[in-house]
């Protein structure tokens, strides 16, 4: 075993640990920062793997982006997960025989002996020059149509959330900068005419 | 890889459908509630030009692979495209009438839509696992949304959620079968996959796990039995403008996705996933028919009735010959004919404050509206199979190519269960006509709505003259 190796043993058991207790936590906060472990941990597992792209891409958007969104979500709402977890205990034996049933017929049909090394060979590992322009080489050719497809689809999520969720509420007070600054002094100013008041002991 | 600009030329349909259904997202921005008749024009004319498009090019013993064989152009592909725009074409006129007076009519809805029929094709011309997936997602993506575009009713809501859900388990089922065919065969292009699978030296019993997966994402987007849960309730709860368009185009996408995955790359695999979809077709047409009878819900019970309908799809694929799949794929036309017939009449029965969505709605239609009913009496026929309308033929056919294929018991089967179909179909059919008015809605439905709805009942008698030349153009299709 070469240091790689230790450090591959390392990355994945903390990769365990970390992901068994985003499920297992009480509290949500400390459950999505095991969750940002978790990513971090496996970002690491792909730079060892020399995807040095895929793995800073995994910490930009996971940890930086989707995992603050986690964050803010847990704590605006203030989600009372007590009753989420209810019967937890409850249903863990049920839950952990179908899990393991269910794990040991895979392992039967798609065990190693079909998987293997000796089966299938290895891709070649290492590619010339750098992993990203390789990466946006095949990208932004071979792959460009199903890379548009994707794009698209995520045109769809933001078109789907915007129609869902945006409504045009009635007695909103709003600026319109547009309207302040076309105002006239005739829209505003206006000059009402009072008789002037004669009696005695008032006036000048 | 795409060289040269003239090799996007046999994609040019579906570039100009996305550059079309840009164009609307952001006018409709910008087109005032008054004027959003506008918006319907302009997504009316684009499916038209997406049409013309196509015929622009059609060949219908054509092959032509883009982009390294991931978006294949052939005749097959064609002909279900071609449909898929009609089909789109007149929902989208039974639709504006109901999101009108449902106070639902919003651009938003245009543009989910036309990109929903933009997954379709997507899927449709899909040669590669990968845009398989991809337009199985764009169009279901759209879908979901549309289901819950009434955000005030929380039936909607609720349908909505359940199909995402159970959408999203599909997707992640077939994901799942897909890389393992990957992991085993080294491939994602569907041609090569054949090609390797061919060769008969991946281990069986991988193989056999991956179909099983793959079969099962394919069986929960057709909504066959045991995956038919979401389809009644989605039915039931979306607006109904939304359910005639899930019921009908999506169904043409399903054919030219099973087209693709089963007959085109797991070829080889033929044995085992024909009987899979045996099982799925014979559970689809027994609960679909048995349940619809219990049915007081008109929507609902035409949901079950869709997974009869799919039923008798997957009969016709299962045989595994070009001639089985023609008949899937002339059955899954004129089920899509007919079930915007059934889904338009609803909605042209509906007005502002009434859903005419129960069977006894329909009570003494013929005195209301004799013409109506008889519109509602041949879409219903047709859907029952009766001849001479167009439905019996595509039930003809299908069961024909089962029976070529050695299918006899699952065809006396489908038989006796298009019989037994056959009762709910009259039962709405003889509350129409024997039965006393219950209540005196008037009929509210516009010009337009009534002109596409009589030519959609019409179309069920008239198509039987053209049955012949429909079935030559699927059979040729396949060749």
């Amino acid at each position: 075993m070469n240091y790689e190796s230790y450090l591959f043993l390392a990355l994945a058991t903390l990769l365990v640990i970390a992901a068994g207790a985003v499920v297992t936590l009480r509290n949500p906060v400390h459950a999505a920062m095991s969750l940002v472990l978790t990513f971090f941990t496996s970002a690491m597992l792909w730079i060892l793997l020399r995807a040095e792209f895929l793995g800073i891409t995994l910490v930009l958007v996971y940890v930086g982006a989707v995992m603050v969104l986690f964050l803010f979500v847990v704590m605006m709402l203030d989600i009372n997960v007590v009753p989420l977890r209810e019967g937890f205990a409850r249903y863990l034996p049920v839950g952990l025989l179908v899990a393991g049933i269910m794990a040991a017929q895979m392992v039967a049909v798609l065990g190693g002996h079909h998987f293997g090394l000796e089966r299938y060979t290895a891709p070649p590992a290492v590619i010339e020059g750098s992993n990203t322009a390789a990466l946006g080489q095949l990208l932004y050719t071979g792959y460009v149509y199903p890379f548009e497809i994707a794009a698209v689809i995520l045109l769809v999520a933001i078109v789907a959330a915007i129609a869902l969720t945006h409504r045009r509420r009635e007695g909103v007070k709003l600026q319109d900068p547009g309207k302040q600054t076309m105002v006239r002094k005739a829209d505003r100013l206006r000059v009402v005419k009072m008789p002037s008041d004669t009696r005695e002991g008032h006036g000048a | 890889m795409i060289d040269t600009w003239t090799d996007l030329l046999p994609m040019l349909p579906e570039l100009f459908l996305l550059g079309m259904v840009n164009l609307i997202l952001i006018a409709g921005l910008f087109i005032d509630e008054r004027r959003r008749g506008l918006v319907h024009f302009i997504a009316t004319l684009t499916l038209a030009f997406a049409a013309i498009l196509t015929l622009r090019d059609f060949d219908i013993d054509g092959r032509v692979a883009v982009a390294g064989g991931m978006f294949i152009r052939d005749g097959a592909g064609d002909v279900l495209k071609l449909f898929v725009y009609l089909t789109m074409g007149i929902v989208f006129v039974y639709a504006k009438f109901y999101l009108r007076t449902h106070k639902l009519f919003v651009a938003e809805f245009y543009t989910l839509a036309l990109f929903s029929v933009l997954g379709m094709c997507v899927l449709i011309s899909g040669g590669n696992l990968l845009t398989i997936y991809l337009g199985l997602e764009l169009m279901a993506l759209s879908s979901y949304a549309l289901v819950a575009l009434d955000r005030d009713s929380p039936v909607a809501a609720e349908s909505a959620m359940k199909y995402f859900v159970l959408g999203a388990l599909a997707s992640g089922l077939l994901l799942y079968g897909m890389s393992i065919l990957y992991g085993v065969t080294g491939s994602l292009d569907l041609s090569e996959i054949a090609t390797r699978l061919s060769s008969g030296e991946y281990p069986k019993v991988v193989l056999a796990f991956a179909v099983v997966f793959i079969v099962v994402g394919i069986g929960f987007k057709f909504g066959a039995v045991p995956f038919h849960m979401w389809v009644p309730d989605v039915y039931q709860g979306a607006p109904t403008a939304i359910t005639l368009l899930l019921a009908s185009a999506p169904k043409l996408a399903a054919v030219g996705m099973t087209f693709r995955l089963l007959s085109e790359g797991l070829e080889p695999l033929a044995r085992d996933w024909s009987q899979m979809l045996g099982f799925l077709a014979l559970m689809s047409l027994v609960v679909g028919n048995f349940a619809a009878i219990a049915q007081t819900n008109l929507k609902r019970m035409l949901a079950y009735s869709t997974i009869s309908h799919v039923g008798f799809v997957l009969l016709g694929i299962l045989a595994g010959s070009d001639d089985g799949m023609a008949a899937a794929m002339f059955y899954a036309i004129t089920y899509a004919l007919m079930t915007t017939g059934a889904f338009g009449m609803i909605i042209a029965l509906s007005n502002a404050g009434f859903e005419c969505e129960r069977i006894e709605d329909f009570k003494g239609l013929n005195q209301r509206n004799p013409w109506f009913a008889f519109l509602m009496l041949l879409i219903l026929a047709s859907l029952a199979g009766f001849p001479p309308l167009v439905g019996f033929f595509s039930k003809l056919y299908v069961l024909q190519a089962a029976i070529n294929a050695g299918w006899l018991w699952l065809t006396v089967v489908a038989v006796v269960m298009a019989v037994i179909g056959a009762y709910y179909y009259l039962r709405v059919i003889k509350v129409m006509y024997f039965d006393e008015p219950e209540h005196e809605h008037a009929l509210q439905a516009p010009g337009d709505v009534r002109v596409v709805l009589a030519a959609n009942g019409l179309l069920q008698l008239l198509l039987t003259f053209f049955v012949g030349s429909l079935t030559a153009l699927c059979v040729a299709a396949w060749q």
